[in-house]
C-alpha cells in the first residue's frame, strides 16, 4: 500500500512541472512586457524599465527565469502582489479557509444528497421516482451559476428574506478567528446568534456551489450502482439468503464506489472554477473572488501565485481520491 | 417410500408474457444426484432459479415447490430469505465473477453464517476456516484476507462451493460449475461436489449440458427441452435406452466425429514456428531490484502443413492464447521466428508482414463479444477486405459476402441484421464466414466451440470439416476440451508451463500418451463411456455382499 501512495505521489512531480510551465508562461504570453503593463499610464524611461526588469529578473534568458521561478515556488515563495505588494502566499491564506469552509459544505451537500439519490434512483429503475430524480439531476446540471444564484437571491433573500444577501457573517458580530472556518469559530465565541448568522450565509451559496457536482455524482452513482446491481456476486448475495436491502447497502455500494469516488475528485477542480463564479455573486472573501479581484487589478503575480496554488491543491486532492481508491479496491493496489 | 427432499409439481413459469417452463415436475431423494440437462434456452437454470425463487421481477409462476415437505410457493420474500443460503446453497457457473471483488473471501464465507445464525463474528469466521479448510483451501495458504482477484478460477469455485455448504444446506443447486474451468480443475472440482454431498446427506440438482460430466455424476438424469421435461430416468438406463429423440440427439451430438477424418498425404509446411519466445516483463518487487520477468512461451516450435488440422491443448494459463497472439502477429516475440508459407513472417525485433497477415484468420471463443454489435453482419465479416490492397468493392463486395454466408450455411438476407439478432451458433458461424472471406491459408480456432451446446457444437464441427475439405485450410485447433480436439485434430501439441510436452498424430496421441502430463489430462476428461462403466461397476459391487 505504501508504494502504491510513493508510486501516485512520483506521478505528480510531471503533473507539478506542466502546471508550474503554464503558470510561469501565462505571465510572458501576454502582449507587452509586464513592466510597462504594471507602469500603467505613468510611463516610464527607457533607465527605469531596464532597472525594473533588472528587479523582477526578466532580464534573464526564459530558462534561467523559470529556474529562478521555480525555486521560488519550492521554497514557499510564489511571488508578491503588485498592489498589495503583501506575498501572494500570505494573501492566499488568508483567504483559504472561506473557501474551503464554503466547498466542504458544498461538497458535503453533493455527496450527502448525491449518493443517496442516485441509489434510489437505481434501485428504483424505471419508477417515477427515478424519472423524477434524474430530471430533477439534468436540470440542475444544465443550470448555470451566474443565473442560479442570483435568482435563489431573490427569492429567498428577496422576496421571503430568509437569508442574507451577501458576506459571510453578519457584522453585528466581532469575534476573533482562530480556525479562519466562521462555522467553528462562530460557535467558540460563544456569542448568541452568531452562529445562526454565519450559517444562514453560507446556506445559499454552498446550495448555489453543490448544485452542479450534486447532479453529476447522482447521475454517475445511478449508472454505476446499475451496473453493480447486474453482476454476479449480487446475485450470489442473494442466493445466500442476505435480504435484498442489505445486498445493496454491504455487496453492492463499495464497488458502485469505485468510479463514484473518481467523479468525486474530478469535481473538486469543478468546484474551485465553481467557487470564482459563485464567491464573486455571494460577495464571500474567498479565493475566488479574490482571484476575479486579481484579474480586475491585474495583479500578474497575484493570479499566477494564485493559479498555481489552485492547481496544487487540486493535484493533491486527486492524490487523496487516488490512495482512497486504492482502499476502496483492493485490485488496484497491486497494479 | 420416505417423502422426497425437494418434489416439484406442475411448474409453470412466465417471464413478461414469454413462457419458459412448462408443467415441470421432478423430485430428489436425500442424498441423491439429480442432473438435468439441456440445452441452452431450455430452462435449466430458470427451474434452479425458480428453486430459489431468486426470478426477474416481471416472472409469474404456478405450481407446487416442496422442500422437505414445506410449501415454498407460499413464502414471501422474507421467509424465502431464511431459506435460502440455509437450506439450499446454489453453486454458480461463472466463478470468476460470483465473488464480491472488493471483500475478502473469509468474509464473504462467513457472512451466510452470520445472516443465518446469531454466530458472533469471530465464531462465523472460525466456521468460514473449517469449511475452506473442507473445500480444500487450506488454512497455510488461503488465509480468509485473501481477495477473490488473486485466485485462480478453481479456487474461487471452491470458496463459491464453501460459501454455499457452510451452514450444510439439506439442498445444493450447481448450476453448470465446471463449464468455465479447465478440464483437471472441473475434475477436481466434481469430486469434491460429489464428496460434500455424500458427507453431509444433501441431494444435488446439477446441471449442465456436458453429458459426460453427467455420466460420472448424476442418479438420476432428467431432460429439458424448451422448457418441458422431455424424458427421465435413472443414468444407466437413459444412456442405454434413451426414449425421446431429442435426448438421442443429444448423445449422438456429444460422441460424433465429423464424418470421414483424411489421412493426409505430407504436403507442404504453411506455418512454422520455430523457437518462439515471449517473456513479459513483471512490476517490480522494490524500487531497485532488477525487473523480473514471466516467460508464457518458453522455446516452442511447432509446424502446420497446408490443409492439415492440427490441435493445441493444454490447461489456461499455460501460454497457449500467447502462442496464437505471437502466431497472429498480435504479440511481439523475444526471441524466435514465425514463417507463412516458407516467408519470413513474424521475427524478434520486428514488425509482422501485413502482405502475409491476411493468411492467418482467426475465430475467437466468445461470439458475441468478438463483434461490434453496432454493426451489420455485412460490414462485419467484410472487414478482413482491409487486409487486400485490391479489395472489391459495390457488386462485388455484395457478392463475395453473400458466397461468405452461403459457405457457413446463412442466408443472403442475413447481411443486413445485426449481431444480437443471431443465436450463438449462428453468430459463430458468421465468425467463421469472417475468417474465411479473404480466403486464408491458416485459420486458428481459439476455443471456437467451447461456448456451443453440444449439437450445435457438432454441426459447426461438421462445417469446418466440410470446409477444410473443400478449401485445403489448415486449422490451428486451440482448446482445453480433449474430446473435441480428439475428434477434429490429425495432430495435436500438448502445452504445459509454456513448452510444448508432447506432440503427435492424435490417435497415438490418445491412445498411448508419453508424457504424464497428457496421461493426467486424458484421464480428467469425461467420458460418458468410461463414466457409465465406472458407475456400473460400482453398482455391482455393491450388490455383491
Amino acid at each position: 500500500m505504501l508504494q502504491f501512495i510513493l508510486r501516485r505521489i512520483a506521478v505528480l512531480v510531471p503533473t507539478f512541472i506542466g502546471v508550474s510551465l503554464i503558470a510561469f508562461s501565462f505571465i510572458r504570453l501576454l502582449p507587452g512586457d509586464p513592466v510597462i503593463l504594471m507602469a500603467g499610464e505613468h510611463g516610464m524611461t527607457p533607465a527605469q524599465h531596464a532597472a525594473a526588469m533588472h528587479a523582477l529578473g526578466l532580464d534573464k534568458s526564459l530558462p534561467l527565469q523559470y529556474l529562478d521561478y521555480l525555486g521560488g515556488v519550492l521554497t514557499g515563495d510564489f511571488g508578491s502582489s503588485v498592489v498589495t505588494k503583501r506575498p501572494v502566499i500570505d494573501e492566499f491564506f488568508s483567504r483559504f479557509p472561506a473557501t474551503l469552509e464554503l466547498s466542504i459544505c458544498a461538497m458535503i451537500l453533493a455527496v450527502g444528497i448525491g449518493i443517496p439519490a442516485g441509489m434510489l434512483a437505481a434501485i428504483k429503475r424505471g419508477s417515477v421516482l427515478e424519472q423524477g430524480i434524474m430530471g430533477t439531476a439534468l436540470i440542475g446540471y444544465s443550470m448555470p451559476i451566474f443565473w442560479w444564484g442570483p435568482l435563489l437571491i431573490i427569492l429567498f433573500s428577496g422576496i421571503l428574506g430568509w437569508t442574507p444577501v451577501s458576506g459571510r457573517i453578519s457584522l453585528m458580530y466581532y469575534f476573533p478567528t482562530p480556525t479562519g472556518f466562521m462555522l467553528i469559530d462562530s460557535l467558540l465565541s460563544g456569542q448568541e446568534g452568531a452562529f445562526t448568522s454565519a450559517l444562514s450565509h453560507l446556506v445559499l451559496p454552498a446550495i448555489v456551489l453543490a448544485t452542479i457536482p450534486l447532479a453529476v455524482i447522482a447521475r454517475q452513482t445511478r449508472s454505476a450502482m446499475l451496473e453493480v446491481l447486474g453482476e454476479d456476486y449480487v446475485r450470489t448475495a442473494r442466493a445466500k439468503g442476505m435480504p435484498p436491502r442489505r445486498v445493496v447497502g454491504i455487496h453492492a455500494l463499495r464497488n458502485a464506489m469505485i468510479p463514484v469516488v473518481t467523479t468525486i475528485g474530478l469535481q473538486v477542480g469543478v468546484l474551485m472554477a465553481g467557487a470564482i463564479l459563485t464567491e464573486t455573486i455571494f460577495s464571500w472573501p474567498g479565493i475566488g473572488k479574490w482571484m476575479v479581484d486579481s484579474v480586475f487589478r491585474r495583479d500578474y503575480p497575484v493570479i499566477q501565485g494564485g493559479l498555481l496554488i489552485i492547481a496544487i491543491i487540486i493535484m493533491l486532492v486527486n492524490l487523496a481520491v487516488d490512495v482512497l481508491y486504492g482502499f476502496i479496491n483492493p485490485r488496484i493496489r497491486h497494479t | 417410500m420416505s417423502k422426497p427432499l425437494l418434489a416439484v409439481e406442475h411448474l409453470d413459469l412466465s417471464i413478461g408474457d414469454r413462457p419458459v417452463l412448462r408443467d415441470v415436475g421432478l423430485t430428489l431423494e436425500a442424498g441423491e444426484v439429480l442432473g438435468i440437462v439441456g440445452e441452452s434456452g431450455s430452462g435449466k437454470s430458470m427451474t434452479a432459479n425458480a428453486i430459489m425463487q431468486l426470478l426477474p421481477e416481471t416472472a409469474q409462476w404456478t405450481g407446487s415447490i416442496r422442500l422437505d415437505g414445506k410449501a415454498l410457493e407460499g413464502y414471501d420474500e422474507a421467509r424465502m430469505c431464511t431459506v435460502r443460503g440455509r437450506e439450499i446453497g446454489m453453486v454458480f457457473q461463472e466463478p470468476m465473477t460470483a465473488l464480491n471483488p472488493v471483500r475478502t473471501i473469509g468474509d464473504q464465507v462467513a457472512e451466510t453464517v452470520r445472516i443465518h445464525t446469531d454466530a458472533s463474528r469471530r465464531e462465523a469466521r472460525d466456521i468460514a476456516r473449517e469449511t475452506l479448510n473442507r473445500v480444500g483451501l487450506p488454512e497455510e495458504r488461503f488465509s480468509l484476507d485473501r481477495y477473490p482477484h488473486d485466485l485462480s478460477g478453481g479456487q474461487r469455485q471452491r470458496v463459491v462451493i464453501a460459501m454455499a455448504i457452510v451452514l450444510k444446506p439439506k439442498l445444493l443447486i450447481a448450476d453448470e460449475p465446471t463449464t468455465a474451468l479447465d478440464v483437471t480443475t472441473q475434475a477436481n472440482i466434481l469430486a469434491l461436489l460429489k464428496r460434500l454431498v455424500a458427507e453431509d446427506g444433501a441431494g444435488l440438482v446439477l446441471i449442465t449440458h456436458d453429458l459426460a460430466v453427467m455420466a460420472g455424476m448424476a442418479d438420476r438424469i432428467v431432460v429439458m427441452r424448451n422448457g418441458a421435461i422431455v424424458e427421465d430416468g435413472r443414468t444407466q438406463t437413459l444412456f442405454t435406452t434413451p426414449h425421446h429423440p431429442h435426448t438421442k440427439a443429444l448423445l449422438e451430438a456429444s460422441t460424433s466425429a465429423p464424418a470421414g477424418k483424411r489421412q493426409l498425404e505430407t504436403s507442404a509446411e504453411i506455418l512454422t514456428v520455430s523457437g518462439v519466445v515471449r517473456d513479459y516483463a513483471l512490476p517490480r518487487r522494490s524500487l531497485f531490484s532488477p525487473a523480473a520477468s514471466f516467460c508464457a512461451v518458453d522455446h516452442v516450435s511447432m509446424a502446420l502443413r497446408r490443409g492439415e488440422n492440427v490441435g493445441l491443448v493444454g490447461e489456461s494459463g499455460c501460454g497457449k492464447s500467447t502462442l496464437v497472439r505471437t502466431i497472429l502477429g498480435l504479440d511481439p516475440l523475444t526471441t524466435g521466428s514465425i514463417e507463412i508459407g516458407g516467408l519470413p513472417f513474424h521475427a524478434a525485433g520486428s514488425k509482422p508482414d501485413q502482405a502475409l497477415r491476411r493468411k492467418v484468420q482467426v475465430v475467437f471463443q466468445d461470439p458475441y463479444a468478438s463483434f461490434d454489435p453496432r454493426h451489420r453482419v455485412a460490414r462485419l465479416i467484410g472487414e478482413p477486405f482491409h487486409l487486400l490492397a485490391d479489395a472489391p468493392r459495390g457488386k462485388q463486395r455484395r457478392e463475395r459476402i453473400a458466397a461468405a454466408l452461403a459457405d457457413v450455411g446463412l442466408q443472403p438476407d442475413d447481411a443486413e441484421r445485426y449481431i444480437h439478432e443471431f443465436s450463438g451458433g449462428e453468430r459463430q458461424r458468421i465468425a467463421i464466414a469472417r475468417a474465411l472471406i479473404i480466403e486464408p491459408e491458416i485459420i486458428v480456432l481459439d476455443e471456437a466451440v467451447s461456448a456451443l451446446d453440444v449439437s450445435i457444437r457438432s454441426r459447426i464441427l461438421d462445417l469446418l470439416a466440410d470446409l477444410s475439405r473443400r478449401r485445403s485450410i489448415a486449422y490451428l485447433f486451440v482448446s482445453h476440451d480433449l474430446s473435441v480436439v480428439r475428434a477434429i485434430t490429425d495432430r495435436i501439441y500438448v502445452m504445459q508451463a509454456g513448452r510444448i510436452i508432447e506432440e503427435g498424430e492424435t490417435e497415438r496421441v490418445f491412445a498411448e500418451p508419453r508424457h504424464a502430463y497428457t496421461r493426467s489430462l486424458i484421464a480428467a476428461t469425461p467420458d460418458i463411456e468410461r463414466e457409465l462403466a465406472k458407475s456400473r461397476r460400482k453398482a455391482e459391487r455393491a450388490a455383491t455382499p
